[in-house]
């Protein structure tokens, strides 16, 4: 690695430069090879992830989660019998636990955090590389949609929210018969497919795609 | 701890993207390559972090105080806070999930108030570039948090789920919407936090600073440190 003295003066052109978004430090931006990585020297962040997928695989993923979403929705989510009496709920259900009363806002949140907020992205991320993949310039608003896609990140919290339903079964395990249906299957599809969609994504590729179309 | 050589793009006189890494002169407003809003490493950013974690910090207490689930059986009603719904599971030999929850609930959101407080205390102290520890301190802060949210999906599977009657019924009490918004205002809390802060280089007399940056002086084309590829 070559790290040479680095006053630099006003004016360079910042376009050649590129600053670490944690650490601040002021890089020369190289180009990479489609399978190559650069880290920050300073902070070790990664700066660029290796572009080994196509943006089409990546509207490919989204697109499988945002179809196990929807199944995920309209499918018995689990099932509850003990003592002759039986209770079923679906995802939706789930969230409307707090529906009741003042604890309403809840609901709506949870809704959001769980269903509405991971779909907003899925259709962000199409929305950004479907015509990238495509070879066309990109649709309009694009770069605020990939904003958004990327602000929504921490608060799509569908893998929590398995965890969760884990962590319940265990609780009334023992005292009542659990059946899990297919919505719960989804549900894990659904984690794993975005897991590695978001792996798949480099972000570096698309904002630069974004700002050559 | 600072690799030699490397300034922050605040010392050159100008703004990193903290979205996408773009550079700009200093007082630029958005990001000519992702259109995000520029932020200037400031220390005044600390201010909306302490909003946030004072915000958290009350709705934490409640959280803790009042009833998460109320429990109605055949032999009465029973009702349940965070950390008895932890010791239950302890109790009747859950012991992985019992550990699950008390991290989720307990250890993290704790731990969470401190380490955004000693950060945002330490970067405010001017001393100079902070380091790799500092960082990482932040990352695991910023990744970790939003994982108490378990507690509170817990309580919506149980509470929708276990609907049998006079057999057994589960409702949510109204500690699960004081600890949604403490863990929601600490995680923007954690956002508010500028990382860059750690590496700030103190405001010093312009004098002493002239020698790091000099404007109009030519630099060869590919003067600068690069990043490390691998
Ligand atoms: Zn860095
Ligand atoms: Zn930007």
């Amino acid at each position: 690695m070559c790290v040479q003295n680095a006053s630099i003066p006003k004016a360079a052109a910042p376009g050649d430069m590129i600053a670490c978004p944690e650490c601040d430090a002021l890089l020369r931006a190289v180009p990479l090879g489609p399978t190559e990585r650069a880290r920050c020297p300073r902070c070790g962040s990664l700066l660029v992830s290796p572009r080994v997928r196509s943006f089409l695989q990546v509207v490919a993923l989204a697109f499988t989660a945002l179809i196990l979403m929807m199944a995920a929705v309209f499918f018995p989510f689990l099932g509850i019998a003990a003592h002759g009496l039986s209770h079923e709920s679906s995802v939706i259900e789930v969230a409307l636990a707090f529906s009741d009363g003042w604890l309403a806002p809840l609901s709506v949140a949870v809704l959001a955090v769980i269903v509405g907020l991971p779909m907003l992205r899925f259709c962000a991320i199409i929305y950004v590389l479907w015509p990238l993949a495509n070879g066309r310039p990109a649709w309009p608003k694009a770069r605020a949609a990939f904003r958004l896609a990327e602000g929504l990140t921490p608060w799509s919290m569908a893998e929590i929210f398995i965890v969760g339903t884990a962590v319940a079964l265990v609780k009334i395990g023992g005292l009542a018969t659990i059946s899990i249906g297919p919505a719960f299957w989804a549900f894990c599809g659904l984690v794993i497919v975005t897991t590695l969609k978001n792996a798949f994504m480099s972000r570096w590729s698309i904002w630069a795609a974004l700002e050559r179309s | 701890m600072t690799a030699p050589g490397i300034i922050g793009a605040h010392e050159a006189g100008l703004t990193g993207c903290t979205l996408c890494g773009h550079v700009a002169p200093a007082g630029t407003r958005h990001c000519a390559r992702c259109g995000a809003r520029l932020h200037p490493v400031d220390l005044r950013s600390l201010q909306r972090v302490w909003a946030w974690w004072l915000a958290g910090l009350i709705c934490y207490v409640p959280a803790n105080l009042y009833p998460m689930l109320r429990t109605s059986t055949l032999v009465g009603t029973q009702t349940n806070t965070i950390a008895g719904g932890a010791l239950e599971l302890a109790e009747h030999g859950s012991w992985v999930v019992a550990a699950i929850v008390f991290i989720a609930s307990i250890m993290i959101p704790i731990g969470k108030f401190a380490a955004i407080a000693y950060l945002s205390l330490a970067v405010a102290r001017e001393r100079g570039p902070g380091g790799h520890r500092q960082l990482r301190l932040y990352e695991v802060v910023d990744f970790i948090g939003r994982w108490s949210m378990i507690d509170v999906f817990v309580v919506a599977i149980l509470s929708s789920l276990v609907q049998l009657g006079f057999v057994a019924s589960i409702h949510p009490g109204p500690a699960a919407v004081a600890f949604a918004m403490s863990v929601a205002f600490t995680m923007l809390s954690a956002q508010s936090f500028d990382s860059r802060l750690i590496w700030r280089v103190p405001a010093v007399p312009s004098s002493a600073a002239s020698g790091r940056a000099v404007p109009g002086e030519a630099q060869p084309a590919d003067a600068g440190p690069k990043p490390s590829i691998s």
